[in-house]
């Protein structure tokens, strides 16, 4: 009996092995599968430019330089379209995290005029899907195609945002607020001087989200600008990738400039600008990843709770 | 009594003028653009503004059934959103398995890091997908240099310029940039299940396997059961953008998804009423969906999710 059991425990832990070991390896294959890539497109962009056209860096970078990164940021649009992108990034974050700030906290003041109708009245446009055309015309006439207020504008309300701040501010102790108020500070001053320090935890969150969405924004370029002085990083990249004319046309104006000093190793191809271009459009993101990985989880959380 | 009654009336209305200006955007940007779906009922020709001449009634209902060539491109347009839909709806248990598996790595660190680069993909944008996925497999690119080097193709293959397979290679796409997050939700329901009713298994001689399939899965089925539901409300949405950044004229007819249709339909043959015609109609549907979805959703667990 006892011998049986022995066994027994054995083989229970010796199947326990397999699927350690199973897992390991299968979750390794699927780390590998996420984060290669990003670490094939580096070691290329800073490979010599001959090799990597050819595809002959898979494994570690060959001829290491950097030149591919100054030469990128020569090219004028590229640069154009890179201050679009930090500055909606950031204008839209700021302006979105504030309006969800000032209006989350204005939902829970109980003096405010019909609160619960005006609340209901912007919670409710979460679930609106007009579809791209209807909301196409509707930005055309109110003249914002070709116009940076276009970026911004429409989405700085979020509504799920205000939600978020609004169970913010309800949490925080009444009486943080009453205190303000018997020391004679007016809505405005308690919002800034009292709430605004408090909630800043969640308004974190609410910026990385926002700037990371900003960031990534592609479908509002394509559908409302057609002047490439607005184009974004994320929208230069997609032409660069399926528009092999142009990049030729680039190819051609930057070499020209730096023919003398030009090696074979360093002169842009059509593989380096796109790869460099992909590794300087993704940099941000790996940046403030971190960051967000503390937040997200909560979010979700919050979110799933909502949803 | 009266008096502060008042100022507190008077308190209420200068707060609402502090936030009408926000009041007034969201009825710009979330109302006002409803108006546009009248132009599903008249023949709207930009730069021509709206008239009465130009109303047509439901003749672009209509022509969805009726025009012989629309019809038949609205049912490839299905069939596409049907089969992208259907793969994702019949694989959406990945997510649960890989936090199931994830969740019995002993290293924490080890699983820490599983996590954070399996979820890294899901914060970047489509055009970003793209252009990992054009650099990888490419005709230089490393697939094809591998394939090349172990000798099983002698030739480069044109991965993305072909239409074979696409509706699984979309999946595979949508579920590399997704799966890490959407484990998120499952590690979450995971570690909220009781630890003293695995340790009681454990000593009732429980293998690994036998406590995740009696406990583990059982404890987060309602959360899989949410997801699905939702996955059916969301039949006819597969999104926009990552149809758009991977099509081409090899894989077009295949590609073409529902939302990718009402875009190439406006924008590039002009047919603004026709596109906006099928955004309604596809609204409607949506709408049902969810409603059955809701339904369902009462019936098996008791509440439904709007």
């Amino acid at each position: 009996m006892s011998r049986k059991n022995k066994r027994n425990k054995i083989k229970v832990s010796r199947s326990d092995r397999i699927i350690s070991a199973i897992t390991y390896f299968i979750y390794s294959i699927f780390a590998f599968v996420c984060a290669y890539p990003f670490y094939y497109i580096f070691i290329n962009s800073i490979s010599a430019n001959n090799l990597s056209e050819r595809g002959k860096v898979i494994f570690w970078p060959k001829g290491i330089h950097f030149k591919n990164y100054i030469e990128v940021l020569k090219i004028p649009s590229l640069f154009q379209a890179f201050k679009i992108s930090v500055f909606r990034t950031v204008a839209g974050t700021i302006i979105t995290v504030m309006i969800a700030a000032f209006l989350g906290y204005m939902f829970t003041r109980e003096s405010l005029w019909k609160r619960k109708f005006w609340y209901r009245y912007v919670v409710v446009t979460m679930y609106f899907n007009v579809g791209i055309i209807p909301w196409f015309i509707t930005m055309k006439k109110l003249n914002l195609t070709n116009n940076f207020l276009g970026y911004i504008l429409p989405i700085c309300v979020a509504p799920f945002y205000i939600v978020l701040c609004k169970t913010y501010v309800e949490n925080i102790p009444k009486e943080l607020q009453d205190a303000g108020e018997i020391d004679g500070a007016g809505t405005l001053r308690i919002f800034f001087y009292i709430i605004l320090p408090v909630i800043k935890p969640i308004l974190a969150t609410v910026a990385i989200f926002t700037a990371v969405n900003q960031w990534n924004s592609f479908q509002d370029t394509l559908l409302l600008v057609t002047e490439s002085r607005l184009y974004t990083l994320q929208f230069t990249l997609y032409q660069y990738i399926n528009k092999a004319n142009s990049l030729k046309a680039l190819i051609n104006s930057t070499s020209s400039s730096s023919n003398l000093a030009a090696t074979l190793a360093t002169t842009q191809t059509a593989t380096s600008i796109r790869m460099t271009v992909t590794i300087v459009v993704v940099t941000p993101i790996i940046l403030v990843y971190p960051f967000f990985q503390r937040y997200f989880q909560k979010g979700i959380m919050i979110g799933a709770v909502k949803g | 009594m009266h008096f502060t009654k008042n100022r507190k009336k008077l308190r209420g209305y200068k707060e609402f003028l502090y936030i009408l200006p926000i009041l007034i955007l969201v009825a710009v940007f979330s109302y006002f653009p409803l108006y546009g779906w009248t132009y599903a009922f008249f023949d709207y020709r930009p730069p021509y503004p709206l008239s009465m001449d130009s109303f047509v009634g439901f003749k672009w209902f209509r022509t969805m059934f009726e025009n012989e060539v629309k019809f038949k491109s609205i049912i490839d347009v299905l069939r596409n959103t049907f089969a992208v839909s259907g793969l994702s709806l019949l694989f959406s248990w990945f997510p649960m398995i890989f936090a199931v598996f994830l969740n019995e790595i002993k290293s924490k660190r080890y699983k820490k890091f599983v996590q954070t680069v399996t979820t890294l993909p899901n914060f970047i944008s489509w055009v970003l997908v793209f252009s990992i996925a054009f650099c990888v497999f490419n005709s230089n690119g490393v697939i094809n240099q591998v394939l090349m080097r172990l000798g099983w193709i002698d030739k480069p293959q044109l991965f993305l310029q072909s239409s074979s397979h696409i509706w699984f290679k979309m999946w595979l796409w949508l579920t590399w940039k997704n799966a890490g997050w959407a484990a998120i939700m499952y590690i979450a329901a995971i570690s909220g299940i009781d630890e003293e009713m695995n340790e009681a298994a454990r000593v009732d001689g429980a293998s690994r396997m036998k406590i995740i399939w009696h406990i583990t899965i059982p404890s987060i089925l309602p959360t899989y059961f949410v997801i699905v539901m939702l996955n059916l409300a969301n039949f006819l949405s597969n999104g926009f953008e990552q149809f758009y950044v991977f099509q081409n004229s090899f894989n077009k007819e295949y590609i073409q998804v529902l939302d990718l249709y009402v875009y190439n339909l406006a924008m590039g043959s002009g047919g603004y009423s026709l596109s906006t015609a099928i955004s309604i109609f596809k609204s409607v549907i949506s709408v049902v969906l969810l409603c059955i979805a809701n339904k369902i959703s009462k019936i098996v667990r008791g509440e439904g999710f709007i």
